[in-house]
């Protein structure tokens, strides 16, 4: 059979989980573990850590977090944020990650694509693409959370990944990145058809049936989604951030925003269930 | 009480991450240590084979270690090996793309590529899901599955599968968009799943008890 996965994704800026509008304005929402557990327990197929400011120090420091992880949480978990040689991959694989997601090195350097999954094996190598839509329609990469231009295009870029051999690549719309407003189903659509590889959509989750829509008309193999469960765990429950750093207001009124219907991954997987998209429950 | 127990050495080929095999056993009360050297692999009570990276690097990093005369040796006298995704892999014959002999040969048989298209149709490869097992042609009752049901869903990321010579070791199968494959196998003190147990949460822990209960490492 064909299931689809769905990833939580947890953005983490030093000791906190966080989320923002477009990749950018960081709230923080709580402690990445009480997440990441309670994601287990809803059923959720992986888990993807990502290290939201690494790129600007130009290093990882989630391994205390993924070991940590690692220890009760048995589903895959993928990690990344400043990945940029062989020897930074060997060390987040052994921290416990099971993948990693490259972005900003891979269109620095796109042989690394090749050396990591020739070493690591392919389904070990994922390819994060931060697209941007501009204003003559054409979709370009952009790195470091869609602040760095790089001029490259988005599907061509996607075919070269999939021709250096990576396993999988995660499309994030930056334009519908934490707005709840929809995927943007055509630039997914168009990149599952070029590859050959497994495609993860993220951005724009706001409502079950977006989902629904994307998995039937944007024909992606998997979705990424943070907003709509983090704002339905920070309603439910408590998570106690560390203050020391970053935007708490936000955690503290207990807010979400009106284009989000929020939902545990248990009801999405439901839903999808009874709309005949086989996925674990 | 640790030295009472049976010594299990999960093989390090040296690719990357262990980590959750290990963490798999330590729950369920094995006695693991992570190894590349030759003598604790002869010396072990039994063996754990990864599935961690490529498979022309894990053999060449065996090779290099030493370590395929050893665990040959070991599975032939006896001890029980559990081999896991490209672990499984590594226990056959032949891989159709990378040329003859170049297993570790204790099962024969082929290790074959997912096919890129299926009647026309775009198979995506690798085979990235959670998906479901069904019993083949054993029962598992007395496998180290015997607390799963038919249809479980257990975790799969793969591009290749193993085709053994005779069937008879099929324990599951499982079908990817279409592909039927053999996704365990048991014969004797091999036993080896295409999934990552370790990755299939409460369930897939299980195995990694059951195994242990089955060959009395606890």
């Amino acid at each position: 059979m064909k299931t689809v996965r769905i990833i939580p994704r947890l953005d983490i800026k030093g000791p906190n989980l966080v989320k923002g509008i477009h990749l950018e304005g960081l709230r923080v929402l709580g402690k990445p573990s009480d997440f990441a557990k309670f994601y287990y327990e809803q059923g959720a197929d992986e888990l993807l850590f990502m290290d939201v400011v690494a790129s600007l120090y130009e290093r990882n420091s989630l391994h205390d977090i993924i070991s940590e992880t690692a220890k009760k949480i048995f589903i895959p978990i993928t990690v990344g944020g400043g990945l940029r040689s062989i020897s930074d991959i060997k060390e987040v694989l052994r921290v416990g990650a099971d993948k990693v997601c490259l972005n900003t090195a891979a269109i620095k350097n796109p042989q690394l694509i090749r050396d990591a999954s020739r070493m690591f094996g392919s389904s070990t190598i994922v390819v994060a693409i931060e697209a941007i839509k501009e204003g003559d329609g054409k979709y370009l990469a952009y790195t470091d959370n869609g602040r760095e231009y790089t001029g490259v295009d988005v599907f061509e870029w996607a075919q070269k990944i999939d021709e250096l051999g990576a396993g999988e690549i995660v499309i994030t719309s930056v334009d519908k990145e934490g707005t709840g407003q929809g995927f943007d189903l055509d630039l997914i659509s168009k990149i599952s058809s070029l590859v050959s590889i497994p495609v993860i959509a993220h951005g724009g989750a706001g409502k079950q049936q977006q989902v629904l829509d994307l998995i039937k008309e944007g024909n992606a193999d998997a979705v990424m989604i943070s907003s709509l469960f983090h704002y339905h765990f920070i309603k439910e429950n408590e998570s106690k951030a560390s203050s020391l750093e970053g935007n708490v207001e936000f955690l503290n009124q207990k807010r979400s925003f009106h284009t989000f219907e929020p939902c545990t991954i248990r009801d999405l997987k439901k839903m999808l269930i009874d709309n005949q998209i086989e996925c674990r429950l | 009480m640790d030295n009472l127990k049976k010594n299990v050495v999960i093989i390090d080929y040296q690719l990357g991450n262990l980590f959750s095999v290990k963490q798999a056993c330590d729950t369920v009360g094995i006695n693991a240590k992570i190894s590349f050297d030759r003598d604790d692999v002869l010396k072990a009570d039994a063996l754990i084979l990864p599935g961690v990276g490529a498979f022309i690097e894990a053999m060449n990093n065996l090779k290099e270690l030493g370590l395929v005369s050893a665990i040959k040796e070991r599975v032939n006298s006896g001890a029980p090996i559990f081999g896991i995704c490209l672990g499984q892999q590594l226990l056959f014959t032949e891989s159709e793309e990378f040329g003859a002999g170049n297993g570790l040969d204790l099962i024969p048989g082929l290790i074959k590529r997912f096919p890129e298209k299926l009647e026309e149709r775009k198979i995506k490869v690798p085979h990235i899901a959670w998906n479901t097992i069904y019993q083949s042609n054993q029962d598992w009752d007395k496998s180290a599955l015997s607390e799963l049901e038919n249809n479980d869903f257990m975790y799969f990321i793969h591009s290749y599968y193993v085709k053994p010579s005779d069937e008879s070791c099929i324990l599951t199968k499982t079908d990817y968009d279409g592909i039927e494959f053999c996704s365990s196998i048991i014969k004797g003190n091999i036993f080896a799943t295409q999934f990552h147990p370790e990755k299939s949460a409460d369930k897939g822990i299980s195995i990694y008890r059951n195994w242990a209960l089955i060959n009395n490492l606890l």
